[in-house]
């Protein structure tokens, strides 16, 4: 008794350590043939300490992990500019490189605040595209790193960064019958993950108001699910429901005036919109079948929704004031949990082809040609959730008989794997853009 | 099709206690009304009075026994993406509807669940109504409305662990809590 007691101490010490230092890590699966090349130099830095974070290098791997560029390694750089005066162009076409990243950290006398100077080169044109001072704190390295890499993405694709995201996901821990239930907040690439909440009852269904200010998720703490609402800056939190049944799937307008959610206090689960000013509920759909998943539509005029009614989960759409839904999907067994992309065209969905083939993968449908991609084969795909700027999904997976978190690419070339040292994860939840 | 297969069912389950009455009735006759009216001393009836108690007793214990045996049974398993229960257990959910109405004190939580394929927010969709399709049967025999709280906890908590057909199996499931 006494020997295992104690190896089971050992076990959890192990694990604890293992998991403060890796927290999550991103490894590209698959990436794309002709990666664009860049070189993010070592910033350099005038203090006698070491600094905590590696600007340059959370800069080439955000950069690496969006698969659509390749970062040079340190050990081929020829010379280590930290300003434009140092930098000799020769030296980087040699290495065929297309852009150039340099900077360089001073401390703000007096204080914990560093200043940061990166400059970003062309080097075919041999030319400065940009170059800027950022002062934050020594504990906003990581956020300073994601701006510069913001802004480098910007320049390059022409594209809208999404570097300085957050997401949240939900964990699962410990044997059952004592299954330990945590909502996440991390940074886009899994680091620097807090816990919001914690529960001995499952948590569900993480989402994000508009503005990124608050969540709303469902918590089984009353032993029945509930929906919630909780301030990201005060910790604030209230339940917002409280009926009999299913309370569910709470999905903010993207306007920020309406939050819409699944109840099934009528004997069915049914898609409602509350209006958050006014507390008026109102219900959209009235079927006796299951009605789940609501999502909206950019305008915040519609809802799209999963629906059986049919016998098997199709999607479904419906106006924001109610009447008869529209069917959007028809070629698929399972076609669920559906988002629009950025686009409003685009939606990403979670797809199973036929009852046969048993197998549920993350797909986009064109609403408007019909035209079908679908960006994974894995088993058992879910929640996908979409980057603000429309250019990776999210979703949740299972690798090794645990849930793990997977992204991809819009064009499903691109890949990567935050795999979690601590349990099962699931049910990402990408924020929107937060600066 | 599940129409068809209940109808199916629902003929053999009477034909078959037809049967069983018939021999009953028929054991009876032989056995005890037959010798009765042949002898007349008085220590061979209070014997075949006695036997027939026993009889019943052991009946009773019996029943009593199965009774306890379906009370105990508090899983219910579906088959893959459906709601109905299957149709073996509906007796044992009669047996649990009739103590629940014998009992109006006794309250049960109904907890409804899913296996992990598909998505989770349908899956809590499926898990209410397994739990809802179990809640309306027994008040069909006899449970009251009161008696019967439902939960859905879709795929959030799995009774096994594992990505195999046999943990899917295991996992859609009802199971029958005592409530507060």
């Amino acid at each position: 008794m006494k020997k295992s007691s104690l190896m089971m101490f050992v076990l959890v010490l192990v694990f604890s350590l293992r998991l403060s230092a890796a927290e999550l890590n991103i490894e590209i699966t698959r990436g794309v043939d002709n990666p664009i090349p860049v070189a993010v130099v070592p910033f350099a830095w005038d203090g006698a300490n070491l600094l905590d974070e590696d600007i340059a290098q959370i800069i080439s791997s955000n950069l690496e992990q969006v698969g659509e560029f390749r970062a040079l390694s340190r050990a081929n750089m020829l010379s280590l500019p930290s300003e434009e005066r140092e930098v000799h162009y020769r030296d980087w076409r040699i290495l065929a490189q297309q852009y150039l990243v340099v900077g360089k950290i001073s401390q703000v006398p007096g204080g914990q605040m560093v200043q940061v100077q990166w400059e970003f080169f062309d080097i075919n044109r041999e030319r400065k595209v940009l170059g800027e001072v950022l002062t934050g704190s020594m504990t906003q390295l990581r956020d300073i790193a994601h701006e510069i890499s913001d802004v480098v993405y910007q320049e390059i694709t022409g594209r809208r960064g999404a570097f300085s995201t957050k997401i949240m996901y939900v964990s699962a821990e410990g044997p059952i019958g004592s299954t330990v239930f945590k909502l996440h907040y991390a940074d886009y690439d899994g680091r620097r993950a807090q816990i919001l909440l914690e529960s001995r009852e499952p948590i569900m269904s993480p989402a994000w108001s508009p503005d990124g200010g608050q969540i709303a998720y469902v918590s089984f703490e009353t032993d029945l699910p509930r929906i919630y609402i909780q301030d990201l800056s005060t910790g604030q939190r209230r339940q917002v429901t409280n009926f009999p049944g299913i309370n569910s799937s709470p999905v903010w307008s993207p306007d920020g005036s309406k939050l819409a959610m699944v109840l099934s206090k009528d004997g069915s689960p049914d898609i409602y919109v509350l209006d958050l000013g006014t507390n008026e509920l109102r219900q959209l759909t009235d079927h006796p079948r299951a009605e789940t998943e609501p999502a909206w539509t950019l305008d915040s005029r519609s809802v799209i929704f999963t629906s059986d009614r049919t016998g098997q989960p199709q999607i479904y759409k419906v106006d924001a004031t109610g009447g008869l839904p529209e069917r959007l999907t028809f070629d698929c067994f399972y076609c669920a949990k559906a988002q629009f992309l950025p686009d409003g065209v685009n939606l990403v969905h979670v797809r199973r082809e036929t009852r046969q083939d048993n197998s549920y993968g993350i797909a986009i449908l064109n609403v408007q040609t019909s035209r079908v991609i679908k960006l994974t084969e894995t088993a058992l795909d879910e929640s996908p959730s979409v980057a603000p700027n429309g250019s990776m999904i999210m979703f949740g997976t299972t690798a090794g008989g645990k849930g793990v978190l997977d992204a991809v690419s819009i064009d499903g070339r691109v890949k990567f794997r935050l795999p979690s040292v601590q349990g099962d994860v699931r049910e990402p939840s990408w924020s929107p853009y937060l600066n | 099709m599940g129409m068809q297969f209940n109808n199916v069912f629902k003929s053999a389950v009477l034909a078959l206690t037809i049967i069983g009455l018939a021999a009953c009735s028929s054991t009876s006759d032989t056995e005890e009304m037959a010798p009765v009216a042949q002898t007349a001393g008085e220590s061979d009836a209070a014997r075949a009075a006695r036997l027939e108690q026993e009889r019943l007793e052991r009946e009773r214990q019996e029943q009593q026994r199965r009774e306890q045996a379906a009370l105990n049974t508090t899983v219910f398993y579906f088959d893959f993406d459906v709601a109905e229960f299957q149709p073996a257990d509906r007796e044992t959910l009669i047996v649990h509807a009739r103590n629940l109405a014998a009992n109006p004190n006794r309250r049960v939580r109904l907890e409804g669940h899913a296996d992990e394929r598909g998505t989770r927010e349908y899956n809590l969709a499926l898990g209410e109504r397994r739990a809802n399709n179990i809640r309306d049967f027994l008040i069909v025999n006899g449970a009251s409305r009161g008696q019967l709280e439902t939960v859905s906890y879709g795929e959030e908590r799995p009774a096994v662990n594992g990505q195999t057909e046999n943990a899917y199996r295991q996992n859609r499931r009802v199971e029958v809590q005592p409530a507060g």
